[in-house]
């Protein structure tokens, strides 16, 4: 006999995160195919470890949490976190302090399109920060615990890949220094 | 401390991840630095860029169904009586639809208060924060009308600690608004009057009512088809009372 409570329950909680899961899945992955297969096998891991899920923990981060695991050991996840640059001194490294130009965002239709391109071409774990930060609206709390890190590094490392991303609009032209003129 | 040192935490701050204490002394820095506000300013733009472009990919509907039949096929686990699992699973998902309900709607108006406090912040911090320059409302009014479908009241200040700086338009939630700046003391604040309806009568109460975001106090309020904002840095007294004066004149 199924336990209708259970599985009830857990699709109560779970299936609302499906569209916010898929997309980071496909952000993650860079496919469509493989975005999907992860979504699916995160629901089928979850669904198969709610039992020792604890009540009072932060359910979306750890679905979160699940489907980003399950992508690290992934043949994508395995090559990407390969190929990808460690980054020296990660752990709770003090910032680097701001330009005194600060830079000022070009607002054009274009932007948004620039910007996902460089989300795109961040390293992994400016990636997942950023998209957890700033388009899931986790709290650090909980971005930590999705990502398996402490706060003082989600703080770092969101401060780091937002400057990034900054970085490379500031390359494509989209935003400029203060005082300069952008260009097309 | 230096402003390099204030601008490490701009990003924390931003995301009101910072301790009550240095969230206040941070408002506190921000409200007489120009070079830290312009930085801060960046950063929620950034955020709001992010947060929309970031929302790309859309699943197949198929996958859904898929997944919704596996979770409806999986076996038991476990030896629950059927009954008594069932009656549970209606009071754990009565329960669980109103947390998932509730934070999700706080989240809606927070981020529509945070949109608000937003510009705010961004026409102190812009070269010519208001387009109308006068401290006489007798000026001020009238440079709205034919440009917003309402028309409003600005109250009589005699007598009050405020003064009027002036006034712009402003788009909210996607519909055109009067934006007033006001003095008291060292501070600003800023009064916003839109249409209500949509969002706003949807998310926000009808009387006043306090927030506080970015450490910036907030109240809003709806009366006669028209709803108001007031945010400062200043103390949230002084909001409430420009509120006050304010429901009095209209
Ligand atoms: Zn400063």
């Amino acid at each position: 006999m199924p336990d209708v409570g259970k599985n009830a329950e857990f699709e109560a909680l779970a299936l609302p995160l499906f569209d916010s899961l898929y997309n980071f899945a496909h952000w993650l992955a860079q496919d469509r195919h493989d975005a999907e297969d992860l979504v699916q096998e995160t629901y089928a891991k979850a669904l198969k470890g709610f039992g020792s899920f604890r009540p009072g923990t932060n359910f979306r981060a750890w679905m979160f949490k699940i489907l980003r695991n399950t992508f690290l050991t992934s043949r994508t996840g395995l090559s990407s976190s390969h190929t990808e640059p460690l980054e020296p001194g990660d752990e709770d490294r003090v910032l680097p302090v701001t330009s005194h130009t600060p830079e000022t965002l070009v607002i054009t239709q274009d932007l948004g399109e620039a910007l996902q391109q460089a989300i795109e071409a961040l390293p992994l774990a400016s990636r997942e920060v950023l998209l957890l930060a700033d388009v899931e609206e986790m709290s650090y709390h909980d971005i930590a615990e999705a990502l398996s890190i402490p706060i003082g590094t989600v703080m770092s490392r969101l401060a780091r890949a937002r400057k990034a991303a900054r970085q490379k609009l500031i390359e494509s032209g989209y935003a400029r220094k203060k005082g300069t003129v952008a260009r097309q | 401390m230096t402003c390099e040192a204030w601008q490490t935490k701009l990003d924390a701050y931003a995301d009101a991840e910072l301790p009550a204490e240095t969230m206040r002394s941070m408002a506190e820095h921000l409200s007489g630095c120009p070079a830290c506000t312009a930085e801060l300013v960046q950063i929620i733009q950034q955020k709001r860029v992010t947060a929309l472009a970031g929302k790309r990919y859309s699943a197949p509907p198929e996958l859904r169904a898929r997944i919704r039949q596996q979770i409806e096929a999986k076996p038991a686990r476990g030896g629950w009586q059927w009954a008594l699992g069932l009656a549970l699973a209606a009071v754990v998902v009565i329960g669980l639809g109103l947390a998932i309900v509730l934070p999700s709607r706080t989240a809606a108006r927070n981020r529509l208060i945070a949109g608000v406090v937003d510009s705010h912040i961004t026409a102190l911090a812009s070269a010519s924060p208001v387009d109308v320059v006068s401290t006489d409302r007798h000026t001020v009014k009238p440079w709205f009308a034919g440009k917003l479908p309402f028309t409003f009241n600005l109250p009589e200040l005699g007598g009050s600690p405020f003064t009027l700086d002036g006034g712009r338009m402003v788009y909210l939630d996607s519909r055109p608004g009067a934006h007033l700046i006001y003095g008291v003391r060292k501070h600003h604040l800023s009064v916003f009057i839109l249409q209500d309806g949509g969002d706003f009568s949807r998310l926000l109460p009808t009387a006043a009512e306090p927030w506080r975001s970015l450490s910036f106090n907030v109240t809003s309020w709806s009366a006669g088809g028209l709803r108001y904002f007031v945010v400062s840095d200043a103390a949230p007294e002084d909001v409430s009372a420009l509120a006050e004066l304010l429901k009095r004149a209209n």
